[in-house]
């Protein structure tokens, strides 16, 4: 095999195959998410990458904070000015024709720009150009736009892998041509998007990835024909890393029958497209791909990639705050314009004006208009803030049933609100010993309702979990530029504690000193007290919490909802 | 610049398909949306019809005009007594995420302004888009202020530049494509109802149909000029029957009683204003007119009610029921079967 000769983890073997074929065909294959922390590793595959890299094709490096401009192509406005002439700046885009990008902090591209390069990748007429996305995001919010890595083939978790120093560089120039030539038969085909449904897969750019694959593995491999191993390892380096479910294995069958609770599948399994008959041949791909899934990565994957859908209108969270030219114009102030900021022009001439005299006095050669750096003013942009309400629902015993009916009714009052004001809505639920977040923030008014519907009840009351996970929320909705509120449903009666112990009167010391911590970061709270005595534990918190405090049995739920609204508007008049 | 993938070797998508193909005959039908799951051809088959249709007649202008069509034109080809004209291909224009206001509508030509002192205006992606589709990936991620600017614009017809001490309008008539996941983010209520037709994109439900597109695709890759020959024959062929359609459309008559029953699915349906009707009786006369037929008939209405009407039900946010379901019961009362 292709594969001999690299005796370390399976992981290594594949990044450094995965090296190989997307140097062969960096346009076709789209590019690789290399997932990791900057350090030695991710330098060492970058530079076997850069040595398997046919030497013609560049490799060029783009940081996230690239103007537009830099990246599309454009007037290079402080050149054009001191010169007096019209200068342009030629697009990086045009400079990697042929090879292969490398995003430096891809998780913290801004949204405008992975869609501008996902249409240029799309767009396979004009600029052919692989990507590798260096991503370094640690947490579930910070990732690379899905939009991007939805046109890339590949992903390599650095932290399984080790140093590549010692790969050779071969030559894969003529891989292509070979695998142009090579036959991929039907039942391999068939077997390719048999394993894509079963794990899930609703998009078909990834088998048409692995297709490819599959022909460059049987190149690199000097094979006749596209065999079945092939196909096993391009639907290993492919496929495995979008998996959303594990296909059921026989003994699991049984289990699978019953729905999972809180299962949050966008769409219900039976509405997929039906499970062919494709044979044995996909049960062998399926084998070899769940071999390469390590146990527990389900669920982390799935609940990653539901992150990463509501995430992502956030926009790639970090850009929404930096961007500087996007929301409605608001005036004008001075500044430089090579900050990605749009030059005010009439402003800046009308700056200029009064110094002409004086200026054509020191430089009599001069034609036109002489402006200089400090009469620059660029456009300022008022962008509005989104809302976030952040709802944290006890589930636990002790509030009751029917006390529990009435809260999610008002909850979902709320929420067709929020659906008018195009208010973003989240949702903590917290019983037992732990406090999880079942949605994050989404304008899917949808998704929200069916987790509220779905959450499931009793349990112990683990409120001061539920007030820090509230508060970690909180804070992630502020880093992306939006106003988080959080409205808490519940009667306050904490009795487990943050290291999951059943011990009342630690729990509510704890539930103060969280409460304390939420007032310190000055979120707007809300307290719904569902509790039938109203000056007991929740009123207390809802003190402590600098917040609202509204008994549920005197407010119904449209008094709740205007409360609610109330909240955020003094919350968006004090921004 | 290579050649396009041929819209006929699109497998599977057949609404799809054929809403595009119907925009293509009455571009009055007014845009159409495509929600659904990634990766399942939409902008593939959007630039795919703009290959198919055929050139169209218009002036070197940066709005290339129709130079048939006067009341249409933009003010410096009104007028030109005779402007130069040349034969373009439809536009297809992109609005990418996150693109700028300036980029959109145009803006002062930085370049002119600074080197000459020359106040003139730089055309946007709107003008660019001027008889031609403009394809928005993504939109219901678009920000609010970029969609107002698109609302009005569709709406009108015209691109109206009051900005940068610049004054200008000009004409703005496009096919608002729009595509996008409604899991990710709803579109609001204003918007939906600009689009003409809504189409539900499903990843095809049948594994043959996968390996068909693959195969396809792979083929394309391999060799693209033999394979647009392949299917240059079919793509002769469909842009012959659109043709056909077109000059048939004005002829094509609505009987009183579809009308009749249109209006009462709509009145049964709750749909918010009168533009849900309007499009209805658009789409089915241009479907009856791509099918070669001259009359309208119920059969037509009863296949269009969905694209037309899906998007346009007032929501109520807490209801379950698909409007897909709500349309069919709809249907199914008022045609009594």
């Amino acid at each position: 095999m292709i594969t001999d000769g690299i005796s370390d983890s399976a992981a290594s073997v594949h990044a450094v195959l995965i090296g190989r074929l997307l140097a062969s065909d960096p346009s076709n294959l789209g590019g690789v998410v290399l997932h990791g922390p900057a350090g030695p590793v991710r330098d060492s595959w970058i530079a076997m990458f850069r040595r398997i890299l046919p030497s013609e094709k560049p490799l060029i490096k783009v940081p996230h904070h690239i103007a537009n401009d830099r990246l599309l192509g454009g007037l290079d406005v402080a050149a054009t000015l001191s010169s007096g002439k019209a200068i342009s700046e030629r697009s990086l885009l045009s400079h990697v024709a042929g090879g292969v990008m490398q995003l430096l902090s891809s998780e913290r591209f801004a949204l405008d720009k992975a869609s501008y390069l996902s249409a240029a990748l799309d767009d396979q007429t004009a600029v052919r150009f692989g990507i590798i996305a260096c991503d370094e995001g640690l947490e579930e919010d910070e990732k690379t736009s899905s939009i991007l890595t939805e046109r890339m083939a590949f992903r390599i978790d650095l932290n399984d892998c080790v140093a590549f120093d010692d790969i050779d560089a071969d030559d894969v120039s003529n891989i292509i041509e070979r695998a142009a030539n090579l036959a991929l038969p039907d039942e391999l085909l068939l077997a390719l998007s048999g394993t894509a449904v079963r794990l899930g897969i609703l998009s078909i750019r990834p088998v048409i990835f692995a297709a490819r694959v599959a022909r460059l593995i049987a190149a690199l491999d000097i094979a006749d024909a596209v065999g079945e191993d092939h196909a096993k390892i391009a639907a290993t380096l492919v496929l495995a890393h979008r998996a959303r479910f594990l296909p059921a294995t026989d003994q699991q069958d049984e289990q699978q029958e019953s729905p999972p609770p809180q299962s949050d599948e966008p769409r219900p399994e039976d509405e997929l497209p039906a499970t062919p008959t494709e044979g044995e041949l996909a049960d062998v791909i399926l084998e070899a791909v769940r071999a390469a899934l390590p146990t527990g990565l389900l669920e982390k994957l799935d609940h990653a990639s539901l992150i990463q859908k509501s995430a992502k209108s956030g926009a790639g969270s970090m850009s929404q705050k930096a961007g500087k030219m996007r929301g409605r114009p608001a005036g004008s102030r001075r500044g430089d314009p090579r900050q990605g900021s749009r030059l005010n022009v009439i402003e800046t001439l009308r700056t200029a004006a009064p110094w002409q005299n004086l200026r054509r006095r020191a430089q009599p050669n001069r034609k036109g208009v002489i402006v200089s750096k400090e009469d620059f003013r660029i456009n300022r942009y008022k962008q509005k803030r989104e809302t976030t309400a952040i709802f944290v629902v006890d589930a636990s015993g002790s509030a009751a049933i029917r006390r529990m009916a009435e809260a999610k009714g008002a909850v979902e009052y709320i929420l067709a609100d929020c659906y008018v004001r195009r208010d973003k809505v989240a949702l903590i639920a917290f019983r037992g010993k732990t406090a999880d977040i079942l949605l994050a923030p989404t304008r899917s008014l949808h998704r929200a309702r069916r987790s509220l519907a779905d959450l499931p009840g009793g349990g112990g009351t683990p409120l001061p979990a539920a007030i820090d996970t509230a508060i970690i929320l909180a804070e992630q909705v502020r880093r992306g530029g939006g106003t988080p509120i959080i409205v808490f449903l519940t009667d306050g009666r904490a009795n487990i504690t943050r290291d999951g112990t059943a011990d009342r009167a630690k729990a509510s010391a704890e539930s103060e000193e969280a409460a304390k911590a939420l007032r310190s970061t000055g979120v707007q709270a809300l307290m719904i007290d569902l509790s039938e005595n109203r000056d007991g534990a929740a009123r207390k918190l809802a003190l402590a919490m600098g917040g609202v405090h509204l008994p549920l049995p005197y407010a119904d739920a449209a008094r709740i909802s205007q409360n609610v609204n109330v909240a955020m508007k003094a919350e968006r008049g004090s921004r | 610049m290579s050649a396009r993938f041929p819209f006929s070797a699109i497998a599977g998508q057949d609404e799809l398909k054929l809403a595009l193909l119907l925009t293509a005959v009455d571009p009055m039908i007014g845009g159409l949306l495509a929600l659904g799951d990634r990766g399942t051809g939409k902008s593939t088959a959007v630039r795919a019809l703009a290959a198919l249709l055929p050139d169209i007649k218009a002036t070197t202008c940066a709005y290339h005009c129709d130079p048939v069509s006067p009341q249409t034109m933009c003010d410096t080809c009104r007028t030109n007594a005779k402007p130069k004209t040349h034969h373009i291909k439809i536009p297809v224009v992109d609005l990418p995420l996150g693109v700028t206001e300036d980029r959109v509508i145009g803006a002062l030509n930085l370049e002119r302004a600074l080197s000459h002192g020359e106040k003139s205006f730089e055309p946007g992606l709107l003008a660019s888009a001027n008889r031609g589709y403009l394809y928005v990936d993504e939109v219901n991620l678009l920000e609010d202020h970029i969609v107002d600017l698109l609302l009005d614009v569709a709406a009108s017809g015209e691109n109206v530049v009051e900005r940068e001490g610049l004054s200008i309008r000009h004409p703005a008539r496009f096919v608002l494509v729009g595509s996008g996941n409604p899991e990710e983010g709803e579109l609001r209520p204003q918007l939906l109802d600009r689009f003409g037709l809504s189409i539900d994109v499903r990843t095809p439900a049948d594994v043959a149909i996968w390996v068909e597109i693959v195969k396809r695709r792979l083929a394309y890759e391999a060799d693209p000029q033999g394979f647009i020959d392949q299917w240059a024959e079919s793509e002769i062929a469909l842009q012959k029957k659109l043709v056909a359609g077109r000059k048939r459309l004005a002829n094509v008559i609505t009987p009183d009683s579809v009308m009749q029953r249109a209006a009462e699915l709509c009145i049964h349906l709750k749909t918010d204003g009168i533009r849900g009707q309007l499009t209805l009786m658009r789409v089915t006369r241009a479907l009856a007119a791509y099918e070669g037929k001259s009359t309208v008939s119920d059969e037509h209405l009863k296949r269009m009610a969905g694209p037309a009407l899906r998007h346009r039900l007032r929501r109520n946010p807490l209801d379950e029921a698909g409007s897909g379901t709500r349309i069919d019961r709809a249907v199914a009362e008022v045609f009594g079967t």
